[in-house]
């Protein structure tokens, strides 16, 4: 099990979090009309990444909100964790 | 030439004590170039080579595989067959697939063991009954077999099953395929490996591809590997959870993530269970091996990763529910657990396509169904190869439908309540 | 021989006071308190105690722990209460066990499968994969049940399990896995620290190789002395949490390790309510790893008879259990350490036929000490052979070159008991499990740890020491522990134990030797087994085959051949086999590399990983207010969700349809009452609440006046339908949003997602409301009548409170929330009380409405009439494929906005295309034939598989009100098909429908505005 540091609430088991996928993946907007690849790479591209990956949780069995967190996907080892709007 | 296995070469092997067998395939050392080559050596990429040799002529063809053949998913999944998917397009690849392992023992000459013992998938409340029979009356609209058997059917067929009314889930009944069944996974990787090897396709074990070679105008010319490079102007990437590791090697970015998928085998016992039984609702899944192992796998872990392990709880949640429609299963131990890496598509369906790039080719995305589809994806994975077209049962399945909003969402269909 | 092999001699666990009788095969015996299964056969002189996998072989016990791969017994407390392949030397004994042998027929002793072991020729390694093929279909129906049959170990209870199992966390700084001489002396020097330790062992009693004897001293006592008191020091030890009988079997990320510890298989008679096993997950901040080693066979023809045995194992049944392993006994070995095995035997009167040692020139205290204990050593001698059938009676052994080649013939040399050591494999299993390293120490022919995962340390034998002095063991153990504890920032240890006093050493022998792979036999031989993997029968010939086959890798032999695969886990087989493959790959042992280690260390039960979840505690069950008034009234609930919901309120012998019939003429007629409280239920408040809903869901919210609803659709963001409900503005800042019964978690999370992500600027707060209020929908022409006497505060009337209205009053002198809104499409009102109130205010309208001829009425009536309005169930009609104008409520889509989810996907071509499937009611031809939900759509009549197919039947009923079956369905193109006749064709049959508007009843919604 997983040991998620929440920045708002420290440390806590798997258990307490659901995941949220690849962090930092931007949203367009309607009215910017973006184009179909321009919504297809945030609706369905993700990197994927084998190594240090930025993915967001949400401590929901605790404060209920999402954060960020850098993760070895080779390892499961966490590096650190940083709040929503934080690079 | 291989020779052929048979009850008769049992004989005279066990009459020279055992010196007549050959190897399987041979270790082959990477040519300069090849005429196609396929990265991957699970089941999907030897089915590949294989077809690519038998069916289309083109017996100059490497597989590369960064382990060991059949290491990845092919050696890590609970092995269930079954092709009772829901939409058109779905029901038509899945059941060429079990078309192909009906006959692929006889094929290859090596005995992959398919055992139709049939497939039943439990429904545990009011939408779930509507689900199952949603699928079959699709699948025989389709001419697959399904067919919805009572809670006291489902008894008889499959006599362990709890179907107690005091269940918290109770067993509403199920969606019984008798095709569906069980395979040895091994035995395909090998089979697929001795008989493509038999043809002139090299098998590179402990190879793994760290670069795509592409010329000018963007086609591929070969890949770079540790083992150095190698030329090919025809490349099919089979690679499952790695598959976006490699095609971005290419710079084709995929609508694909990897997550863990666990599995567990309890000790061996005396047969128990007659047949496949799988639990959408509560996350279940089991079958018994011919060695008596019960096989039991569990949903995927919740977040992606590579570490081919998963988390206990996962495993846990699973064994709560099979020890509760199978209480008598609770004294029974496991023996060995272990996690997959499962490339997973938005819409829970593959992807058998050409890509953006002129020469190179996918297939992916095959989630947690990969084992059952072997046969048909390496032999529709080769058809796109040796035509540069798909053949008309994976045209749907592009990558570019995500993009069109023209999904198969096999997930949808199944995974909404109210 | 058989009878009593009781020695005086050793016996260290054993309470000789206390005779326990158990049964084997049928049989009773005697054995003492403290005994196992294996060791109380053993005292019995019973050696024969299972036949092997395949070849049906003889087998006795070759290990004294759970490595053993031979003695597999059923215990049987009851037939409920059986348990297969239980290994007999972990089993505990009590008065009363029942065990028995297993694989075996007619009896253990005569097995007719031994017939394989004649035919092994032609059933090598994988012989199944090249035959069995033909004719195609015989495989399933002819060989595989044969070789099911044959195949399986020990045979499964068919009854449920009775017992009970736990579950617990722990917590601590520092968890040390195994309490031998090493875990027990980091515990004590972390015990003085005050840090939080759990220190465990798989075996009853701690202790480890200690128990098996050993001649050292320690702080100047018996080394009995020593672990008594150091045993008692840590049980005192406030800190210290020291757990027997507890396999670590697991070791996750994080360092989470996972526990299994047997409660009560070993008691006679398990108090009611105890527990069977309890599983921990303990998360540990250092973790030390004190797990030993394993003692390897020797590979050699006929090393797998009754009598043959592990020399450390037979040094551990004499002083553990005061058992003797034979009465004239060969020692065969290539390690030290069973000099001290035969020094043992030899004084308690144990007759050592031959002590061989496969070293030509073996030196060191430990031959000293046999040599002076009159035991004569044959140097530079291997085993080319044993004899006999249930039980060892000699063994071949013949002398090795300078080469170490086979050198002249072989010396038979008569015994009942064969002791052989390759030397010990360290226990790895769990550093490998946490992703450490290993290395390959070319000294000790062994894998040792290398670099470990982050918090996790090995020590003594598991970490290389194997054979090594204690002191040496005890100086890497306790600074191991201070490390542990400096990690966890305890720096100032104060009355930590000292290596010169406490741990002080004295009349120690360290060991050294080994061997690995198949022992060197005669040229040209014709060898009898050799077995590398006693329990899967594969023998060192097996592993040449595979590699001759062109099986190079090492998980390709292990797969092949199953080598490891038993459910010993290769424990004793792994090196051995990995050595002869490398040996016949011409390649070095760590070349060619271990196969990967997996949890879970020992096999671990169903039950403990499975714990409290049985029964109502497999997941919650969630209950509204009202759930008792309907169990009470005969109610039958449907799971959806967590929730139980009342399905139909069946009276006097109705079935299902007849209930549902009667529940919907009522709210027809006169009315009805339902509980809608699952309803999910959102409260989105704050200033940007309306600009949140906006961006949220499809429609405008912009024009929703405060105290009006309005029917609101969500989408995912691929333009597809994810929930629906009716939302009201309660006031300028506030809405009350609801959803559907399972989406209400799923609805919120997303809410909370784009709120905190995406738009983390608007100011809104987002609270579930699910539970805190009861819904009580009364609908039905006489609806207002039997509400109007309990309401205060509020007007009902069509004027003051219109369709989709909602005020506030009290009811039944309850504040409430009155919705005048409808799912029948009769008048009606959902009534909120807060859910405390429910009941009560239920009963009372119940009770008002008795006069009316009012019902209750439950899920599947709700359906039927919400049907007859063409009202859809997302997720039953819409199937998370289907847009808004799919569904047919495109009209709710604001015009002109902005931005809402799902927005820029529905601009998607392929979601705009007319041909996509669309809602519509189709009509039966035969109106008393009602669709099958599910059923498939056809243009065209007649066609068989794969036909060509346009759409599906999502809700189908017989409505008793309009005296005819009814159905909603998606049609490809459906809107533009009005009239058309399509066909249902199912295996059952086809039927002719026409297709209709999805609206079957009052079209016009003069009822629901009545």
């Amino acid at each position: 099990m997983l040991i998620i540091p929440c920045p708002y609430c420290g440390p806590r088991p798997e258990l307490e979090f659901s995941y949220g996928g690849q962090a930092h993946v931007t949203r367009p907007t309607a009215a910017s009309n973006p184009s179909p690849a321009e919504w297809n790479a945030f609706q369905y591209e993700r990197a994927n990444l084998k190594g240090l990956h930025a993915e967001r949780w949400r401590h929901i069995h605790g404060c209920a909100r999402f954060f960020n967190v850098v993760r070895d996907t080779t390892t499961d080892e966490i590096l650190r964790s940083y709040r929503s709007g934080e690079k | 030439m291989t020779s052929r296995f048979s009850g008769w070469s049992l004989l005279l092997g066990g009459l020279s004590g055992q010196r007549r067998w050959q190897q399987q395939w041979r270790a082959a050392t990477p040519k300069r170039g090849y005429e196609a080559i396929i990265v991957g050596g699970g089941g999907h990429g030897l089915g590949a080579a294989y077809y690519l040799a038998k069916q289309h002529g083109i017996r100059n063809v490497a597989v590369l595989e960064k382990g060991w053949i059949g290491g990845g998913n092919t050696g890590r999944n609970t092995t269930i067959i079954r092709s009772n998917y829901l939409w058109d397009e779905s029901a038509a690849i899945y059941e060429h697939a079990l078309k192909l392992w009906e006959g692929l023992s006889s094929e290859l000459n090596y005995n992959v063991m398919y055992s139709p013992r049939g497939v039943l998938m439990l429904a545990h409340n009011v939408h779930d009954e509507q689900v199952a029979k949603r699928h079959i009356h699709a699948n025989y609209a389709n001419g697959v077999d399904n067919e919805w058997l009572t809670p006291q059917q489902a008894k008889e067929y499959c006599p362990p099953l709890n179907i107690s009314d005091n269940l918290r889930y109770p067993v509403l009944g199920g969606a019984l395929q008798r095709r569906g069944g069980t395979a040895r996974h091994d035995a395909v990787a090998w089979g697929y490996a001795r008989a493509a090897d038999a043809l002139g396709v090299d098998i590179i074990e402990n190879c793994e591809v760290t670069g795509i070679r592409r010329d000018a105008n963007g086609e591929v010319t070969g890949v770079e590997t540790n083992r150095g490079t190698i030329e090919s102007r025809r490349i099919g990437v089979s690679a499952a959870g790695h598959s976006t590791v490699v095609m971005q090697m290419a710079g084709v970015r995929l609508p694909l993530e990897s997550y863990p998928l666990q599995a567990l085998v309890s000790e061996p016992i005396k047969p128990v269970m007659p047949c496949v039984v799988m639990s959408n609702s509560v996350h279940a899944y089991v079958s018994q091996s011919d060695k008596g192992e019960l096989v039991i796998g569990a949903s995927t872990d919740a977040y992606t990763s590579y570490t081919q392990r998963g988390a206990l709880h996962v495993s846990m949640h699973t064994l709560e529910a099979i020890c509760e429609l199978f209480p008598a299963f609770r004294r029974l131990r496991m023996l060995r657990n272990w996690g997959g890496i499962v490339d997973v598509t938005p819409d829970r369906s593959p992807i058998i396509a050409k890509t953006p790039v002129p020469g190179l080719y996918v297939n992916c995305g095959w989630g947690t169904g990969g084992f059952k589809a072997t046969p048909g994806a390496g032999h529709l994975l080769a058809w796109t190869m040796a035509h540069d077209a798909p053949h008309a049962l994976n045209a749907a399945f592009t990558i570019e439908r995500f993009r069109d909003g023209t999904l198969i969402d096999e997930a949808a269909a199944a995974a909404v309540n109210h | 021989m058989s009878g009593d092999c009781r020695s005086a001699r050793g016996g260290g666990d054993l309470q000789r006071s206390q005779p326990l009788r158990f049964e084997f095969d049928g049989r009773s015996y005697q054995g003492l308190q403290g005994d196992t299964l294996a060791s109380a056969l053993l005292a019995n002189g019973v050696h024969l105690i299972g036949r092997s996998f395949k070849y049906h072989r003889p087998r006795g016990i070759m290990a004294a722990g759970p490595e053993d791969p031979n003695a597999l017994v059923t215990i049987r407390r009851d037939a409920a209460r059986s348990t297969p392949n239980l290994n007999a030397t972990q089993v505990e004994l009590y008065d009363g066990l029942v065990a028995y042998s297993q694989n075996r027929w007619p009896s253990l002793r005569f097995d007719t499968a031994r017939i394989n072991d004649l035919l092994s020729r032609f059933i090598p390694s994988g012989f199944y994969y090249k035959t069995f093929m033909w004719p195609r279909k015989a495989w399933h129906s002819l060989y595989e049940p044969r070789i099911r049959a044959a195949a399986g170990l020990g045979v499964a209870s068919t009854e449920a399990d009775p017992d009970l199992y736990a579950q617990c966390y722990g917590h601590c700084e520092l968890l040390i896995v195994g309490a031998g001489p090493a875990g027990i002396a980091a515990a004590l020097t972390a015990a003085a620290s005050g840090a939080r330790v759990m220190l465990c062992d798989e075996q009853a009693l701690p202790g480890g190789s200690l128990r098996t004897g050993t001649s050292a001293r320690i702080g100047g006592q018996d080394a009995a002395d020593w672990l008594r008191e150091s045993v008692q020091k840590l049980t005192a030890a406030p800190n210290v949490t020291l757990l027997t009988r507890t396999t670590a079997f697991g070791y996750l990320p994080h360092n989470m390790v996972a526990l299994s510890e047997r409660l009560s298989d070993h008691l006679a008679t398990p108090p009611p309510g105890k527990p069977r096993e309890r599983l921990w997950q303990v998360c540990a901040r250092q973790v030390i790893l004190a797990t030993g080693a394993i003692e390897r066979p020797l590979v050699f023809p006929g090393n797998d008879r009754p009598g043959v045995m592990l020399a450390g194992a037979a040094r551990s049944f004499l002083n553990r259990y005061g058992v003797l392993p034979g009465a004239r006994v060969v020692v065969l070995t290539a390690h030290d350490d069973a000099y001290q095995t035969a020094i043992d035997l030899k004084a308690a009167g144990v007759q050592i036929a031959a002590l061989a040692d496969m070293r030509t020139d073996p030196a060191g205290p430990h031959v000293e000490a046999a040599r002076s204990a009159g035991i004569a050593v044959r140097t530079g001698t291997t085993a080319v052979g044993t004899r006999g059938n249930l039980r060892v009676t000699a063994v071949g052994l013949a002398g090795l070159d300078s080469n170490g080649a086979v050198a002249g013939a072989a010396d038979w040399v008569k015994c009942d008991a064969l002791l052989m050591s390759g030397g010990y494999t360290p226990s790895v299993h769990l550093h490998s499990q946490a992703r450490g390293k290993l290395r390959w120490d070319e000294a000790t022919h062994a894998f040792v740890p290398g670099a470990a995962a982050a918090g996790c340390r090995s020590v003594g034998a598991c970490n290389g020491l194997i054979g090594a002095e204690l002191v040496r063991v005890f100086e890497q153990a306790t600074a191991a522990a201070a490390d542990a504890l400096r990690e966890c920032g305890i720096h100032d240890q104060p009355g930590a134990i000292a290596i010169s006093k406490e741990l002080a050493v004295s009349e120690d022998r360290g060991a050294s030797g080994g061997w690995i792979g198949a022992l060197p036999q005669p040229a040209g031989a014709k060898a009898g087994k050799a077995f590398v993997d006693w329990q899967n029968d594969v023998t060192a010939a097996d592993l040449k085959l595979a590699v001759r086959e062109g099986f190079r890798s090492i998980e390709h032999i292990k797969r092949y051949t199953t080598t490891g695969m038993a459910t010993d886990q290769g424990k004793t087989s792994n090196l051995n086999a990995l050595a002869i493959a490398a040996q016949q790959l011409g390649r070095a042992i760590p070349e060619v590399g271990l196969t990967t280690f997996r949890l879970p260390y020992l096999p671990v039960g169903f039950g403990g990983l499975a714990g409290y979840a049985r029964g109502d505690f497999f997941a919650p069950v969630r209950k509204t207010p009202m759930y008792d008034w309907a169990a009470d009234r005969g109610a039958v609930f449907e799971p959806v969700a967590m929730w139980q919901r009342a399905r139909y309120f069946p009276e006097r012998g109705e079935d299902m349809h007849q209930a549902v019939a009667r529940e919907c003429a009522a709210v027809r007629r006169s009315c009805g009452l339902f509980d809608a409280s699952t309803l999910g239920k959102i409260e989105v408040a704050g200033p940007d609440a309306i600009e949140f809903m906006n961006r949220m869901y499809v429609n405008n919210w912009s024009s929703l006046a405060v105290g009006r609803c309005r029917y609101g659709i969500l989408l995912r963001d691929d333009g597809f339908v994810y929930d629906d409900g009716v939302v009201a503005r309660l006031s300028d800042d506030r809405l009350h949003v609801t959803t559907t019964t399972g989406g209400a978690p799923r609805v919120l999370g997303m809410m909370e997602d784009y709120l905190q992500t995406e738009w983390p600027h608007l100011k809104v707060w987002l609270t579930s409301t699910t539970e805190q209020w009861a819904v009580i929908a009364v609908q039905g022409p006489q609806a207002r009548a039997v509400l109007e006497p309990l309401v205060e505060q509020a007007d009902l009337s069509a004027a003051a409170l219109p369709h989709m209205a909602m005020t506030r009053g009290l009811v039944c002198g309850v504040p409430a929330m009155i919705f005048r809104v409808s799912f029948t499409g009769e008048l009606g009102y959902e009534i909120n009380v807060p859910a405390d109130y429910g009941a009560e205010v239920w009963r009372a309208i119940w009770a008002s409405g008795q006069a009316h001829g009012m019902c209750t009425y439950g899920t599947e009536a709700m359906h039927v009439l919400r049907a007859e309005k063409g009202y859809i169930i997302v997720g039953q009609d819409t199937d998370g494929t289907m847009t808004p104008d799919d569904a047919g409520v495109s009209w709710a889509v604001g015009k002109n906005k902005p931005e809402f989810v799902g927005m820029v996907s529905l601009r998607k071509p392929a979601l705009q295309d007319p041909r996509r499937k669309q809602l519509v009611g189709l009509l039966t031809v035969d109106p008393a034939h009602v669709l099958e939900e599910g059923s498939q759509i056809a243009a065209e009549p007649g066609q068989r598989p794969p036909m060509r197919l346009i759409g599906h039947v999502t809700s189908s009923y017989y409505s008793s009100v309009l005296g005819r079956s009814i159905a909603l369905a998606v049609v490809s193109a459906g809107r533009s098909r009005l009239g058309q006749t399509l066909y249902v064709p199912t295996a059952h049959g086809e039927s002719t429908v026409t297709v209709t508007q999805p609206v079957f009843y009052d079209p016009k919604g003069e009822r629901l505005n009545a």
